[in-house]
């Protein structure tokens, strides 16, 4: 309790000052960023590529940690409300029960913007924007380079994500999407890898056996960059070359795919980018300037990289991540 | 009936019963699942995929098995899984040596199972409680050592703990079935397995009876840290990398499955190390039968919880009643007291 009264305190201090000192000096953006946490690596270099856009335009970023839970990223949003900032970003942790505190934003014209995870509302005029890449977009650009460059022709095996969890649909969606239109590419395998190193390995170990030691496969298509490293360890204690015998593509550009394509054991990642801030920041800077309303949905690049820009990739991914 | 594993047939059946009917079915859905080839120098095959991947749960089966005699539970056992690989992982890409990471991540493992043991034997806290508080914080001490990313490491030392082999039977196998060994010499050697059992069936009297209960209370939670941190080195040696936020996740509830599966009872007692291993058997070679069986991710559960219904209902001691049965010697019945009258067939001499 006392904490949070010091917190408040300090927010209301922190306000007195700020309408003392802003009115004179030249208008600094001040945002607000209800962050879920660190759980992952992606969620780190998230947090990092954050600040680092923040800095590059001049933007006061004050984030705010939620440890996964909703209950923290309400009162962090209460809390941003109060100081009085020009933006809150929030990178929901779950989909719902929003709408109370979107609510108080709004009454308190500050606009919001929604990063990496959409909510479910009744009324989408609580938020502004919302930036996250298109999962149904990555599954497809990933199947669209292995269709390019197996000729059309493979029997691929899947590694899917968690059951159920919306980045493993899409991703499915979308590679099965490019399946349907190719005749000769087919999905002979799938099952669930958790988004895990080590359930990816195990999959995918059975998949060799179960397709002949391996030499019926002509790829390993996995939702994630983890499950693909697992992947590649199994296809390598069976005796096979990955990236070659058994072509690898998966899906976040994560830092060890990088050294494994550059290692010439994977053949492309499509990027989950971790620089969501940064169009969610040039969408405001135009909202404050000339008031115009960004679209309802910013979907971020989803670029494909290759081995021959592997290495380069990986130096300078290894310390953002 | 608290006397060391009586592993006559008819108390094991129902477990390798079990066992061979999952390997059996897994050869109907998969004709080649008994082949097996080298590869490398090294067993290949979807039977060693079973022995490999079983290999953790087992490991965590064996410290859990002592436990549960104890009358007690170890949920911390994923948590401390996920330390050790952490702890392995980090001091190797910091460029430390294959025994001092050795020492550092197995002395991890005791140190939570001490922890633990203190908790348990000292402050008396319920077994649930007091390991549910490793539970949720291990987790987050292992996050903290890998800073939440997956550390990766290159060092084929520690790598070959996880897919090496001796012999060209993997690593974890053979590492499982040493401690294993090591384990059953401990207690059944000894009089320590009598002395978990005794704890298990009533703490009290066992104390009064000249146990030193706190001592072999924490013993057994330890040693179960221990095998927790054996398990731990194996998967991260395995994947060549330490995941805090998935290693070991939920494999506290898989290894007291395997423990029950085994027959050994949550109410403590009279324990079978090898029947818990055989457990875990059987629920991997469940996993891998799915894996290969082609069944669409969504049955996964559903298959994996309806085969363990069965093996369950099996060791039932209501149903099982019904069952006709093996003969087996009769208990001896103690002297009826020379008034009574003679009376119809015992109902009980069958259960």
């Amino acid at each position: 309790m006392s904490r949070t009264w010091l917190i408040s305190a300090a927010a209301a201090a922190a306000l007195l000052i700020g309408l003392g000192g802003a009115q004179a000096a030249d208008k600094k953006l001040v945002v607000g960023f209800s962050q879920i946490g660190s759980e992952s690596g992606w969620r780190a270099a998230e947090t990092k590529t954050a600040k680092a856009e923040a800095e590059k335009r001049g933007i006061d970023l004050k984030i705010s940690d939620a440890q996964q839970k909703q209950e923290n990223q309400i009162k962090a949003v209460r809390s941003f409300v109060a100081q009085g900032v020009d933006a809150i970003f929030i990178a929901p942790v779950v989909a719902t029960g929003w709408d109370s505190v979107l609510k108080e934003a709004k009454e308190a014209k500050i606009p919001v913007v929604l990063l990496d995870r959409q909510i479910e509302t009744r009324d989408p005029g609580l938020y502004m924007t919302a930036v996250t890449s298109d999962t149904v977009l990555e599954g497809r650009v990933a199947g669209e380079w292995l269709a390019k460059q197996t000729g059309g022709t493979c029997n691929v095996v899947e590694l899917q994500g968690t059951v159920g969890s919306s980045p493993a649909i899409n991703r499915k969606k979308g590679f099965d999407e490019v399946v349907a239109k190719t005749p000769g590419m087919k999905i002979v395998r799938t099952q669930s890898g958790d988004f895990t190193r080590a359930k990816g390995k195990e999959v995918m170990e059975s998949f060799i056996k179960a397709e002949n030691g391996g030499k019926s496969i002509c790829a390993v298509y996995a939702h994630n960059d983890d499950m693909a490293v697992g992947a590649i360890q199994a296809i390598k204690e069976a005796g096979l070359k990955p990236g070659k015998d058994i072509l690898v593509v998966s899906i976040d550009g994560v830092p060890d795919i990088f050294k494994a394509m550059a290692d010439g054991e994977a053949n492309a990642t499509v990027e989950l980018t971790p620089n969501m801030a940064g169009p969610a920041f040039d969408a405001l800077v135009a909202f404050k300037t000339d008031g115009k309303a960004p679209p309802k949905w910013i979907q971020t690049e989803s670029a494909l990289f290759t081995p021959d820009t592997a290495k380069a990739e990986y130096e300078r991914r290894k310390d953002a991540y | 009936m608290t006397r060391s594993v009586s592993s006559g047939p008819s108390r094991t059946l129902p477990q390798y019963g079990a066992l061979a009917a999952v390997l059996l079915a897994n050869w109907l859905l998969f004709p080649d699942f008994f082949s097996i080839r080298l590869q490398d120098g090294r067993l290949f095959g979807s039977l060693i995929d079973v022995l490999n991947r079983g290999a953790p749960v087992a490991l965590l089966a064996i410290g859990m098995t002592m436990v549960i005699a104890t009358r007690g539970v170890d949920l911390s056992v994923g948590a401390v899984m996920a330390i050790s690989g952490a702890v392995a992982a980090t001091l190797t890409q910091a460029g430390w040596g294959l025994t001092p990471v050795l020492a550092a991540s197995l002395g991890a493992g005791l140190l939570c199972g001490l922890w633990n043991g203190l908790l348990v034997a000292v402050l008396r806290i319920q077994p649930i409680i007091a390991t549910l508080i490793l539970m949720v914080a291990g987790r987050g001490i292992a996050q903290l050592v890998t800073e939440g990313q997956i550390v990766t490491f290159t060092s084929p030392d520690l790598a070959f703990i996880g897919s090496g082999s001796f012999l060209t039977v993997p690593m974890p196998v053979v590492i499982t079935a040493v401690l294993l060994g090591v384990t059953a010499l401990l207690v059944r050697m000894t009089a320590l397995g009598l002395m978990i059992e005794a704890v298990g069936v009533n703490r009290l009297s066992s104390a009064g009876a000249g146990v030193n209960t706190p001592v072999v209370l924490i013993a057994v939670y330890v040693w179960c840290g221990l095998c927790a941190a054996v398990a731990g080195l194996v998967v991260a040696a395995d994947i060549r990398g330490a995941d805090a936020n998935n290693a070991g996740l939920w494999l506290e509830l898989d290894a007291i499955l395997a423990v029950v599966v085994g027959g050994t009872s949550l109410l403590g007692g009279r324990f079978g190390l090898l029947l818990s291993v055989v457990g875990a058997l059987i629920l991997q070679a469940m996993n891998t039968g799915i894996l290969l069986s082609g069944f669409k991710p969504e049955f996964n559960l559903i298959v994996k919880a309806g085969v363990l219904m069965i093996v369950l209902l099996l060791q039932s001691p209501t149903l099982t009643l019904f069952l006709p049965r093996p003969a087996r010697p009769r208990p001896v019945q103690p002297p009826a007291p020379s008034r009574a009258k003679p009376e119809s067939p015992s109902p009980s001499a069958g259960a």
